[in-house]
């Protein structure tokens, strides 16, 4: 069953707030998660593996690069909810 | 740059089965206090282990470092960067240029519960579930580094891994970076966080620990006769190590000198000390020789002392092999029976203890002593912890790890 967006990044707000310590006011669709919110490569790849299990989609390796922003994931998480 | 600069102590951190501090620790030392305890976790039933006791911290990780922090380093860690923030308060925080601030930090076994809970993962939810930071988490370094990155140090990070001289050779490693002008601060000590199932079966196998699982708290007695091995333990023991004039410049509070260290190796077997203690007994003298001090300046040693049968002896051996007569003038403690045995941290927890009985002229009794083993040729203090005479005094922290490592520095009053 797909999720509003709004719901999608309440829980990837949660999931950024679980690894990093990051407030979840702070996850925001035109943040950037490099630039605007300082997450690493290594904790992209925790909160990636944690949404393909929280929202129930999978997340190639070759897509992550193209999740610039916050937006990009809740955006790609909602289109390919089953 | 000079090359033989003196170094002393300006900062003290520790968090240990006695205290979450180096004050809570200290009075709970000198009151006597044992840390061991039954161990409530469901894992010592389900491999039913023959030990179902430990000294844990006194103060959980958890209390003190953020959720965030806990999730991303491995206790071993985790205990080194409560000790190496409270010793950099301790010194006060110094404004201090980054090159010229090091890490010395080391560990016995490092990050076992990552390394297990990971293979764990692996092998019941597959390669995706292992998390990213398995690797920085489970190091030896993953320590030395936390450290580095909690006060930007750049001058180098260091781990040096000795088993239970770790610690203090990590303090040495600092010293020589002093003294030779690598740095003018570093931040040294050592850590462990390894009371895990697999950590118990291996000692216990070992036949190395205490099986008094009825009396945990009296199971940690060195140079008693009933010894029957050491009682587990964790924590971290971190010192700020600083050049002199540095310290003198800021008018930094300053605890003793560092003076002197010594290093050897057995080559004799992988876990049984030498038990004439020949390869001990030069690392001591060397500890003395290159702080240009003689035996009768000893008025203490902080023993390694880990309660094992053969352990004890070995070391009192050693002591008389390196000291003879003069050792009759040195009051000894063994602060594992209350710590209990923190391996990687053993060293740097203890030597802390032998800096504060040189700063306070105090040193804390070994407890536990009912029926006093005769082949210990030494001053043992029991009962009360003793006043050590005024004027200029010096003490030598002795540790020694498996694989044959031989650790002992020397601390000056000032």
């Amino acid at each position: 069953m797909a999720q509003s967006e709004q719901e999608i990044l309440a829980g990837l707000a949660d999931i950024v707030n679980e690894e990093t310590g990051l407030d979840t006011d702070s996850v925001q669709m035109d943040k950037s998660f490099t630039e605007d919110l300082d997450i690493d490569s290594l904790s992209m790849m925790t909160i990636v593996v944690n949404a393909e299990d929280k929202f129930g989609v999978k997340i190639p390796d070759e897509e992550v690069k193209n999740l610039v922003t916050v937006g990009d994931a809740v955006k790609f998480i909602g289109a390919n909810q089953s | 740059m000079t090359t033989d600069r003196r170094v002393v102590v300006t900062g003290l951190g520790a968090t240990t089965p006695l205290g979450g501090t180096v004050p809570a620790t200290w009075e709970a030392l000198l009151a006597g206090k044992p840390g061991a305890r039954t161990l409530t976790e469901e894992w010592v039933s389900t491999y039913d282990l023959p030990v179902t006791f430990a000294a844990r911290l006194a103060q959980p990780a958890s209390e003190v470092l953020s959720k965030v922090e806990i999730r991303r380093m491995d206790p071993n860690a985790q205990y080194a960067v409560i000790a190496a923030r409270e010793a950099w308060a301790d010194a006060g925080a110094p404004e201090v240029d980054p090159a010229r601030l090091g890490v010395a930090v080391g560990t016995g076994i490092g990050g076992v519960w990552t390394l297990l809970d990971q293979w764990d993962t692996l092998r019941e939810r597959g390669v995706r579930r292992v998390y990213p930071l398995a690797v920085p988490m489970l190091m030896p370094n993953s320590a030395s580094g936390n450290v580095s990155l909690a006060l930007g140090a750049r001058a180098g990070a260091h781990c040096t891994v000795s088993a239970c001289a770790s610690g203090a050779e990590s303090m040495g490693t600092g010293y020589e970076m002093i003294r030779t002008g690598r740095a003018d601060l570093v931040v040294a000590g050592g850590t462990e966080g390894a009371i895990h199932p697999i950590c118990f079966a291996g000692f216990a196998q070992m036949q190395a620990l205490s099986t008094r699982n009825d009396s945990p708290e009296t199971a940690s007695r060195p140079y008693d006769t009933t010894r029957d091995g050491f009682v587990m333990g964790e924590g971290a023991g971190v010192i700020v190590l600083e050049a002199e004039e540095h310290a003198r410049a800021r008018g930094a509070r300053i605890y003793a000198e560092f003076a002197g260290i010594g290093m050897s190796s057995d080559a004799h077997h992988i876990t049984a000390p030498e038990p004439e203690g020949a390869g001990a007994s030069r690392a001591m003298v060397e500890a003395l020789e290159s702080a240009g001090l003689a035996p009768q300046d000893i008025v203490h040693i902080n023993a390694h002392a880990t309660s094992t049968p053969v352990g004890d002896i070995a070391e009192s051996n050693a002591i008389r092999r390196a000291f003879g007569a003069d050792a009759d003038q040195m009051a000894v403690s063994a602060t594992k029976s209350m710590t209990g045995h923190l391996l990687g941290a053993a060293g740097a927890l203890e030597g802390v203890f032998t800096i504060l009985a040189v700063h306070h002229r105090l040193a804390p009794a070994t407890i536990n002593i009912t029926d006093f083993d005769p082949a210990i040729e030494l001053d043992v203090i029991r009962g009360e912890h003793r006043a050590l005479p005024s004027g200029d005094i010096a003490a030598l922290n002795n540790s020694f790890g498996f694989g044959g490592h031989n650790v002992a520095f020397t601390v000056k009053s000032v």
